[in-house]
C-alpha cells in the first residue's frame, strides 16, 4: 500500500509551513534516513528525511509552495511491487489525528475554517479601534509580532549605542525563536551577545552592565528558565534605585516568550504576569499585537527603569498592522481600546486578547456589544481606563491564562470594587488558567487553560442571559 | 596565619606563554606617607565601626550590621592599588569599603541610623549603599549576587573599551554560591577585567571554612575556568597593595579575571547578635595580638622612627574627631521626610 508522506510539525507550535524545494525526484529511490525535502517554517529551515524505504511515487506538494498545513500529504512512496496507479486506491489516511500539535487558540478559529489563512490573521475580523498614539492616516504594513519586536530592537540599538542584546542563542543561532534574527550580522557580536545558559549568571551579569549605565536587553530563552535569574531581578534590577536613594537604578529590559506554548507541559508553561506584576520598582509590559509589541518594546529600551516584556511563542507568528513611521514608540503604562462597546467590558492582554476577541465575534452574533480593553501593561496599570469603561458598561470580565490564585484578574476585580462597585450591575468574574500544573496530554492540556466558551459565558452571566 | 603565596594553577602556568601567569608578589616596602596613609585609612575604618557597634547598643542602629574589623587592610591596601574610574562593589560587611572609597563618614553613619542624611536617604540601611560619583555599587544584602553585578561592571567597562577594572568583593561564604561560578565562566570566556577578591576571614557566619568547603584553598576556585588565583596576607596592608597592583596590571593588560584570596580575620561577631560559639576567645586574642594590621603598621612607622607616639596619637584624635562628628550628625540627623516613602520606585 502506498504510503502518504505527510507535512511534519517542527517544533511546538508549528501549524503550517512552506515546502521550498525537493531533494528527491518522483522515480527516485529513497531509503530511511535520505534527506527527501526542505521545510520552512516562519523560525527556520528544516530537512525531512525518509522514514521508510522506497520509490517517490508523486510529489503532491511541489516546492514553493506556501502554508501548507502540518499533516498534509506533501507526497507518496511506493513499496515493491507498486506503481503510480495505486495511488489513491488505498493509501493510508492522510488525515491524522494530529498527535504532534494541540489545537491551540489560534488554530481553533470559529468561522470559516477552508478560508486559507495567509501568514494568520490574528482572530475573527474585527475593526480593531485606533490607537489615538497612532496619527490618524498613518500608513500601515502588515508585520509579524516576531518582525516587530526585531525591528524594534534593530531600530533602538541603531539609536542607542549602549543599547546590547545578551541570552542564549541570540547571535549565532539567530534566536531560539528567532526574534533576533540578522541581529548579529548588523551589530556585530559585541552588541549581540551569546551567553552560556547560565540565567542567574547573565541576568546579574545585565543588571551590573545596566548599573554601570549600559542598556542590556536580557533574552530569556523562556521566562520559565528566568526562575533561575528572579533573585536577580527582583534584589538587584528592582530594588536597588529604592535602596540608594535614587542614586542608581537599572535601566535593561528582560524578554522572551512567556506563558504555555503548546504540548511543553509544566515546566515549561507558565504565565509570570501576576507574579512580576506584584514587584515595586518593575515594569510589566505584555502585548498581544505586533503594533503594541515595537511601541512598547522601543519604549521599553529606552525606559530608565527595568521593564519586564512579556511576549508569547504563540503569537509570534501571527500578522497585525504595523504603523509605517520612522520611530514608532508607545507609552508604557497605557491601556488601549481594542474595540468600542456598550454593554460589557472584556480586558485582557498578551494572549488572553485571542480568547476576548473570539468571545466578541461570537456574542456580536448574539445581540451583545462588547467593549474590549487590552491592558498592554500590567505594571504600572491603567486602571483609570479600567474604572471609565465599566463606569461605561457596568459590567466586566477579566481574561488571563495565568493561575487563578492572586491572578492579575484578581487584583483588578478588588479595584472595580473599590473605585466602582456603585457602577457594577454584576460582580466581576475572572478567567484564568485551571489552579493545577499544565498537564502535557493534548486533550488535558487544553481544559487546563481558559477557552472561548468560558468566556462567552461569562459574558451572559454578567448580562444576565441565559 | 600562615601566608602561603605561590602561583595559582598549574593550567595558567601552562597556558601562559605571552602573558606570564600571575604570582604574588612579595610585599613592597611603604614609604613614610604610604604607611601614614594606610594607618590612617585603616585606623578610621576601626574606630568607625567600633562607634557603630555603640550606636547599635544603644538603639540607634536597627536591623543587621556587620562590623568590618580585623579586615581593614583588605580594603584599604586594595584602595591604593586601584585608579579613578575603577569600581568596587561588595556585600553586607560593606562600611569599610565605602569608607576606603572616600564616601562620607556622616553619609554612612547616618545611613546606620536611618535618617535623611545617609547616603541613600535613609532607605537602604547598614548593608545597601552605593555612590555612582565614587564608583562603589553597593552594599548587597544576597550572599553572592554581587559577584554577577560586579561581572557585569566588567562588562561594560570592556563594552565601553575603557581602562577600568572592577575589583568584585565577596567572603568565604559566597564563594560557594552557583552564580560564583556562572560569573567566573563568563568573565574568563570574555575576557573581563575583573579582580574576585574572596575575603577569606574563616567563617561564613557561624559555619567554618573546614566546614562548608570541600576546596579551602580559594586561590583553586578559578580552577576549572582558567581563571589564576593567589593567596595574599589580608592582614599586611603592603601584602594586598602589591597583589592588588599585579591584579589590576593583569586585568588592564587584557588577561581576564584573576582571583585574590585575601587571608584575612574578623575579630567581631558575623553580626551584632553573633554571640561567636563557633570559635574561642584565645584564637580571636592571638590574632589581635599577633596580626592586627593597624599595629603592624604602628610597630614599623615607630620602628622607622617615621612618627612618634605622640604624632600616632594626633592622628588618633583626628580620626576619632571625624567619628564622633559623624555618630553626632547620624543622632541628630531628622528621619526621611514621610514623602520619600514613596519616592524613588521607578523613575
Amino acid at each position: 500500500m502506498p504510503i502518504e508522506i505527510l507535512m511534519p510539525a517542527l517544533s511546538p507550535t508549528m501549524e503550517e509551513g512552506n515546502v521550498s524545494k525537493w531533494l528527491k525526484h518522483e522515480g527516485d529511490k529513497v531509503v530511511a534516513g535520505d534527506v527527501i525535502a526542505e521545510i520552512e517554517t516562519d523560525k527556520a529551515t528544516m530537512e525531512v528525511e525518509a522514514v521508510d524505504e522506497g520509490t517517490l511515487g508523486k510529489i503532491l506538494i511541489p516546492a514553493g509552495t506556501e502554508g501548507v498545513k502540518v499533516n498534509t500529504a506533501i507526497a507518496v512512496l511506493l513499496g515493491d511491487g507498486e506503481s503510480a496507479d495505486d495511488i489513491g486506491k488505498g493509501a493510508a489516511p492522510a488525515k491524522a489525528e494530529a498527535p504532534a500539535e494541540a489545537p491551540k487558540a489560534p488554530a481553533e478559529a470559529p468561522k470559516a475554517p477552508e478560508e486559507k489563512p495567509a501568514p494568520v490573521a490574528a482572530a475573527p475580523k474585527i475593526e480593531i479601534a485606533a490607537d489615538p498614539d497612532i496619527p490618524a492616516g498613518t500608513e500601515m504594513v502588515s508585520t509579524t509580532v516576531r518582525e516587530a519586536l526585531r525591528d524594534a530592537m534593530a531600530e533602538e540599538m541603531r539609536r542607542d549605542p549602549d543599547v546590547f542584546i545578551m541570552g542564549e542563542e541570540v547571535a549565532e543561532y539567530q534566536g531560539a525563536y528567532k526574534i533576533t534574527q540578522g541581529l548579529l550580522q548588523e551589530f556585530g557580536e559585541r552588541r549581540v551577545v551569546d551567553t552560556p545558559i547560565t540565567e542567574h549568571g547573565f541576568a546579574g551579569v545585565g543588571v551590573g552592565a545596566a548599573m554601570a549605565g549600559l542598556k542590556p536587553i536580557v533574552e530569556f530563552m523562556t521566562f520559565n528558565f528566568a526562575m533561575q535569574a528572579m533573585d536577580q531581578i527582583i534584589n538587584s534590577a528592582a530594588k536597588t534605585l529604592y535602596m540608594s536613594g535614587g542614586q542608581m537604578g537599572a535601566p535593561i529590559v528582560f524578554r522572551g516568550p512567556n506563558g504555555a506554548a503548546a504540548r511543553v507541559a509544566a515546566q515549561h508553561s507558565q504565565d509570570y504576569a501576576a507574579w512580576y506584576s506584584h514587584i515595586p520598582g518593575l515594569k510589566v509590559v505584555m502585548p498581544y499585537t505586533a503594533a503594541d509589541a515595537k511601541g512598547l518594546l522601543k519604549a521599553a529600551i529606552r525606559d530608565p527603569n527595568p521593564v519586564i516584556f512579556l511576549e508569547n511563542e504563540i503569537l509570534y507568528g501571527q500578522s497585525f498592522d504595523v504603523p509605517k513611521l520612522d520611530d514608532f514608540v508607545l507609552p508604557i503604562g497605557k491601556a488601549r481600546i481594542h474595540k468600542e462597546g456598550r454593554d460589557v467590558t472584556i480586558i485582557s492582554w498578551g494572549i488572553g486578547m485571542t480568547y476576548a476577541v473570539k468571545a466578541e465575534a461570537e456574542l456580536r452574533g448574539l445581540g451583545i456589544d462588547v467593549e474590549i480593553i487590552d491592558l498592554r501593561t500590567i505594571r504600572p496599570m491603567d486602571l483609570d481606563a479600567v474604572i471609565a469603561s465599566v463606569k461605561k458598561t457596568n459590567r466586566l470580565v477579566v481574561v488571563e491564562e495565568g493561575f487563578p490564585q492572586s491572578s492579575v484578574g484578581d487584583f483588578i476585580a478588588n479595584q472595580v470594587s473599590q473605585r466602582a462597585f456603585d457602577h457594577l450591575d454584576a460582580p466581576v468574574i475572572t478567567i484564568a488558567g485551571k489552579d493545577v500544573p499544565m498537564p502535557y496530554a493534548a486533550n488535558l492540556e487544553k481544559l487546563a487553560l481558559p477557552n472561548v466558551g468560558e468566556v462567552v459565558a461569562a459574558v451572559k452571566a454578567v448580562t444576565y442571559r441565559s | 596565619m600562615a601566608v602561603a603565596a605561590r602561583k595559582a594553577s598549574a593550567k595558567s602556568k601552562a597556558d601562559a606563554k605571552s602573558s606570564s601567569a600571575p604570582v604574588a608578589p612579595k610585599p613592597a616596602e611603604f614609604s613614610k606617607e604610604q604607611e601614614l596613609s594606610a594607618y590612617r585609612g585603616m585606623l578610621l575604618i576601626r574606630r568607625f565601626e567600633e562607634k557603630a557597634g555603640q550606636l547599635y547598643g544603644m538603639g540607634f542602629i536597627g536591623g543587621f550590621c556587620h562590623l568590618y574589623i580585623g579586615q581593614e587592610a583588605v580594603v584599604t591596601g586594595l584602595k591604593m592599588a586601584m585608579i579613578d574610574g575603577d569600581q568596587m562593589i561588595t556585600a553586607y560587611r560593606d562600611h569599610g569599603h565605602m569608607l576606603a572609597m572616600e564616601l562620607s563618614p556622616r553619609g554612612v553613619m547616618a545611613e546606620l541610623t536611618g535618617r535623611r542624611g545617609g547616603l541613600s536617604k535613609g532607605k537602604g540601611g547598614s548593608m545597601h549603599m552605593f555612590s555612582k560619583e565614587k564608583h562603589f555599587y553597593g552594599g548587597h544584602g544576597i550572599v553572592g549576587a554581587q559577584v554577577s553585578l560586579g561581572t557585569g561592571l566588567a562588562f561594560a567597562n570592556r563594552y565601553r573599551g575603557n581602562n577600568n577594572v572592577s575589583v568584585t568583593y565577596f567572603g568565604d561564604g559566597a564563594a560557594n554560591q552557583g552564580q560564583v561560578y556562572e560569573s567566573f565562566n563568563m568573565a574568563s570566556l570574555w575576557k573581563l577585567p575583573v579582580i574576585y577578591v574572596i575575603e577569606n576571614n574563616r567563617y561564613a557566619m557561624g559555619t567554618s571554612v573546614a566546614r562548608s568547603s570541600a576546596e579551602t584553598d580559594f586561590s583553586h576556585r578559578g580552577l576549572s575556568f582558567r581563571i589564576p588565583g593567589i593567596q595574599v596576607n589580608g592582614m599586611d596592608v603592603r601584602a594586598v597593595k602589591s597583589a592588588g597592583e599585579m591584579a589590576t596590571e593583569w586585568c588592564r593588560a587584557g588577561n581576564g579575571p584573576i582571583i585574590l584570596e585575601m587571608q584575612t580575620y574578623r575579630y567581631r561577631g558575623h553580626s551584632m547578635s553573633d554571640p561567636a560559639k563557633y570559635r574561642s576567645k584565645e584564637e580571636v586574642q592571638k590574632m589581635r595580638a599577633e596580626q592586627d594590621p593597624i599595629e603592624q603598621v604602628k610597630a614599623r612607622l615607630i620602628d622607622k622612627k617615621w612618627a612618634s607616639e605622640d604624632e600616632l596619637k594626633a592622628i588618633d584624635k583626628e580620626v576619632r574627631d571625624i567619628v564622633a562628628d559623624a555618630a553626632e550628625f547620624a543622632q541628630t540627623d531628622p528621619e526621611p521626610d514621610v514623602s520619600e516613602l514613596w519616592t524613588d520606585i521607578v523613575l
